[in-house]
């Protein structure tokens, strides 16, 4: 009886102990699924994000974003700020420290030349480095000794958390890559293919467009992590099946992007065996409204340009009505339930940046009717529809193929219906309408409607860039190949002045106080952008998988180091 | 000198002769299938067609028919609510509509084209070896990127004549035309390669027949049991293509029902509605059954060799 309950004492007792004390491979294997399989495990030579994001249980950076999009520190000892004075002063400046005795997993260490080496690879002009804007504006990157990097800047650089952070811009090893600088990146299959890197896993074997099988890294820097001694990747599917697999089969511990329509999340989520995970990034679904005439009597090269301001969309009565007709939140619940939040901000996140703009989220069909009068477009002829001096209100409104979005389309045509407006859909195959070519009458560039409807975010944490898109100069046209980012032909010099104030601004309460306002230029001040739904991301995630932290600023896969069976 | 007797003699009683097309419909009219086919598509069309103007929808607003999404069959809603609450009788008629128009009209243009073609090049030996090249070239077209090309260069012009409904409609019917006659040709050939070394066409030959009354009223009838089947099976397919345009967003504006359309958008709520893609579903099938049979009943019927025994 002693020795059984002795024993008995002890197995508890080291049961208890391995879920205190974790202990590398402890837990046995993961099975991850993405349905779109990865095809290379170099993030410098594809922007695809299920490449990057496999990539990133394999090549760390300087610093990754948390979930509420805060730098932290990766490879580097601390993040460097212009209060630890890591960042000079006059912001041209940044010097990242290494933590000291990193190894790669071949068992070498880790030294500020391979970050360097990272530099020069992906700046190399043959190379085609898909991560290139990463690297932006830096003038000169030194090391002064093995540990230490500095990058100098072209100009003062507010966001300095670029190159080195995040899992779009890892270190990778110089010594595996050296001889794989421009030209040669593409042919270097071996080291594209099985990347040394920092991580917690290391690849074991890769099977292009199938299966990534991982082992844990023996030489990564906690010696506790990660739980899962290996872990295989796997491709294929679609995003239904994929969820299937972990909400209903069970099969898989994690699915990545399972966007499905709320009914389907609802089933499964009944069948119990796991969970949605949403994360709310900066993709929103928004209306955007041409401020210049689309019309196709105007000669072409004069279509949608500034020459001619739109006959009733310049006035910002109509656009404000159309705005106030929608209901958002049955278009979340039609279009993505768990997955949607209404929004009227064009920058819902960081917190930071959004505004606290809310005055559109109530529908108000009765103040819209009051709008379109007050703006003088009346019913004269009792057909219905609204007209003013003989011409209709009457409106093309276009968008990409996608069955969410034609829900949409659906449900707007008859609110605007109901105000009487005339709405005209129209909707485009996805690669003709993002393809931007400059032949193609359709593209969402030329915007040759009235109205278009479209996703749209930015990348990481900074909305700068995001906001400086709507800029005077950035109009699309035929000069500039319909190439520019400012798709509403919006023009408006006072914007202009706070994006340039925006750029010279280094402190972050004020960075934010200036975004916000530059955001509410946009949509509550002029109606401009008609944000609808802030789309997050949802995957699945087993409910004998612990750990899990959905990120939608870094990838998704960034504290894969922390995961564990939940037993 | 005339007999005058003549007119004194008691008129002779002769049967009234009977029309070939008669003759037709009596046959046809021995053929079951074909005769429950023609019921069944006389239904469909009177479903589509009359349907909407008999069954009125109570009206709603946008928000209040959301309210009423996901309703199962009931008195108000027969074939019960979508996902956005609308009601599913009245978007199968109205997707009847252009499905059955597509379909028919479609396949108009595509056994004209093609029959034309095939009777060219069978009967004329100098055309047929560029006109056999030409449909070898059609074939090898890949339909997809050529129809995309199509809406991209002729969809705005079309719209600008005919609206954008309807030019879209003619668009498309043209579309589909034009890229599917050449099987119909291909068939038209052989037969009539075989036929014009008959006794019967030789014979016609040697009375002096030209050859336009030669292929109307000795080749074309004995071709027209293939092409009836051939005709049946483009008009499944050209709504079978239809469906995948709209799906493409290269047909018919989003708020335009067709049956095609149904069919994909109810794919993504299929494990819990099944009914959204049994029924058009169902109606595709019903149409192209429908028309396969009363293909048969026909090509029996028109078969001089069949009928009357």
């Amino acid at each position: 009886m002693k020795l059984r309950s002795a024993l008995m004492g002890a197995a508890a007792f080291t049961a208890l102990a391995s879920a205190a004390w974790a202990e590398r491979g402890a837990d046995g294997h993961v099975n991850v699924l993405y349905w779109q399989a990865p095809s290379i495990l170099n993030p410098y030579l594809s922007s695809g994000t299920k490449d990057v994001e496999s990539a990133s249980l394999i090549l760390e950076g300087m610093a990754g974003f948390n979930e509420k999009g805060e730098v932290f520190a990766r490879l580097a000892e601390s993040v460097p700020t212009v209060e630890n004075g890591g960042v000079s002063a006059d912001l041209t400046q940044i010097t990242w420290k290494l933590k000291s005795g990193l190894l790669w997993s071949d068992g070498t260490p880790v030294t500020s030349a391979d970050a360097a080496f990272t530099y020069e690879y992906c700046k190399h002009p043959e190379g085609g480095c898909a991560q290139a804007a990463r690297y932006e504006g830096i003038k000169s990157i030194e090391t002064p000794d093995d540990l230490t990097v500095i990058i100098t800047f072209d100009a003062p650089k507010p966001n300095p958390y670029q190159a080195f952070v995040g899992g779009t811009s890892p270190i990778i090893q110089k010594a595996q890559f050296q001889n794989c600088l421009g030209a040669a990146a593409s042919t270097c299959t071996d080291q594209n293919f099985g990347p040394i890197g920092t991580g917690p896993f290391r690849v074991t074997e890769f099977k292009t467009n199938d299966t990534v099988s991982l082992e844990a890294n023996p030489n990564y820097r906690d010696a506790t992590k990660p739980a899962f001694a290996t872990m295989t990747i796997k491709g294929g599917g679609d995003a239904e099946a994929a969820a299937r697999a972990v909400m209903e089969t069970g099969e898989f511990d994690y699915a990545w992007n399972t966007q499905i329509n709320p009914d389907l999340q609802a089933q499964m989520i009944a069948a119990g065996k796991g969970t949605l995970l949403n994360g709310f990034g900066t993709l929103v679904e928004r209306i955007e409204m041409n401020m210049t005439d689309p019309s196709p009597d105007l000669p072409e090269g004069e279509r949608s340009t500034p020459k001619h301001p739109h006959p009733f969309l310049s006035d910002i009565r109509v656009r404000k009505a159309l705005s106030m007709a929608i209901d958002r939140q049955v278009l979340v619940d039609v279009g993505y339930g768990n997955a949607g939040r209404a929004t009227c901000n064009l920058v819902p996140a960081p917190e930071l940046y959004a505004s606290d703009n809310t005055d559109c989220l109530q529908q108000d069909m009765e103040g819209a009717k009051a709008l379109l009068d007050e703006a003088g477009w009346t019913d004269s002829d009792g057909d219905g529809v609204r007209d003013k001096d003989g011409k209709k209100l009457s409106v093309l409104y276009q968008t990409s193929t996608n069955p969410v979005r034609q829900d949409f389309q659906a449900l707007i045509k008859g609110w605007w219906n109901e105000v009487g407006v005339e709405v005209e859909l129209k909707n485009i195959d996805a690669s003709v309408y993002f393809g931007g070519d400059a032949g193609s009458p359709d593209t969402f560039q030329k915007f040759y409607a009235d109205v278009e409807m479209y996703a749209n975010n930015f990348d990481g944490t900074d909305p700068e860039p995001y906001l400086a898109q709507y800029l005077c100069d950035k109009i699309p046209g035929p000069d500039n190949q319909w190439q520019g980012e400012n798709i509403n032909r919006f023009c408006d010099p006072a914007y202009d002045a706070l994006v340039k104030e925006l750029a010279t601004t280094a402190d972050m309460a004020k960075r934010g106080e200036i975004a916000k306002k530059l955001n509410d230029m946009l949509t509550k001040d002029s109606y401009t952008v008609v944000a609808l739904v802030d789309r997050g991301r949802l995957s699945a995630a087993s409910n004998t998988l612990g750990g899990v932290v959905l990120n939608t600023w870094d990838t998704e896969l960034w504290n894969a180091q922390d995961w564990f069976r939940v037993k | 000198m005339r007999d005058t007797a003549g007119t004194q003699a008691k008129p002779v009683r002769m049967e009234r002769p009977r029309s070939q097309w008669r003759d037709v419909w009596d046959q046809f009219k021995t053929h079951k299938g074909a005769l429950v086919g023609m019921t069944v598509l006389a239904l469909l069309v009177a479903f589509v067609v009359i349907g909407p103007f008999v069954w009125h929808e109570e009206k709603l607003t946008t928000t209040q028919t959301y309210l009423n999404k996901n309703k199962p069959p009931s008195l108000t809603y027969p074939l019960g609510t979508d996902h956005l609450g609308r009601d599913f009788f009245l978007r199968m008629m109205e997707g009847g509509r252009v499905s059955i128009a597509v379909g028919l009209v479609a396949m108009t243009i595509s056994i004209f084209i093609g029959t034309t073609v095939g009777m060219l090049s069978g009967f004329f030996k100098r055309l047929d070896g560029p006109l056999m090249r030409l449909t070898d070239l059609f074939l090898s077209l890949p339909l997809l990127p050529l129809l995309l090309v199509m809406v991209m260069l002729f969809r705005d012009a079309l719209a600008r004549i005919f609206g954008p409904e309807l030019g879209t409609f003619v668009l498309i019917v043209i579309a589909i035309g034009v890229t599917s006659w050449m099987p119909a040709a291909r068939i038209v050939r052989g037969e009539v390669l075989a036929l014009k070394e008959r006794e019967f066409v030789l014979a016609a030959r040697s009375l002096g027949t030209p050859n336009r009354r030669l292929i109307l009223r000795h080749v074309l009838p004995n071709v027209v049991s293939p092409v009836m089947v051939a005709a049946t099976l483009d008009i499944a397919s050209a709504i079978i293509t239809e469906s995948a345009l709209s799906f493409l967003g290269l047909g018919f504006p989003p708020d335009f029902p067709t049956w095609g359309r149904l069919l994909f958008d109810g794919l993504s709520y299929m494990q819990q509605y099944p009914e959204r893609v049994i029924w058009p579903g169902l109606a595709i099938s019903l149409t192209v059954l429908a028309v396969n049979y009363i293909g048969d009943g026909l090509r029996d019927a028109l078969d001089p060799r069949i009928r009357g025994r």
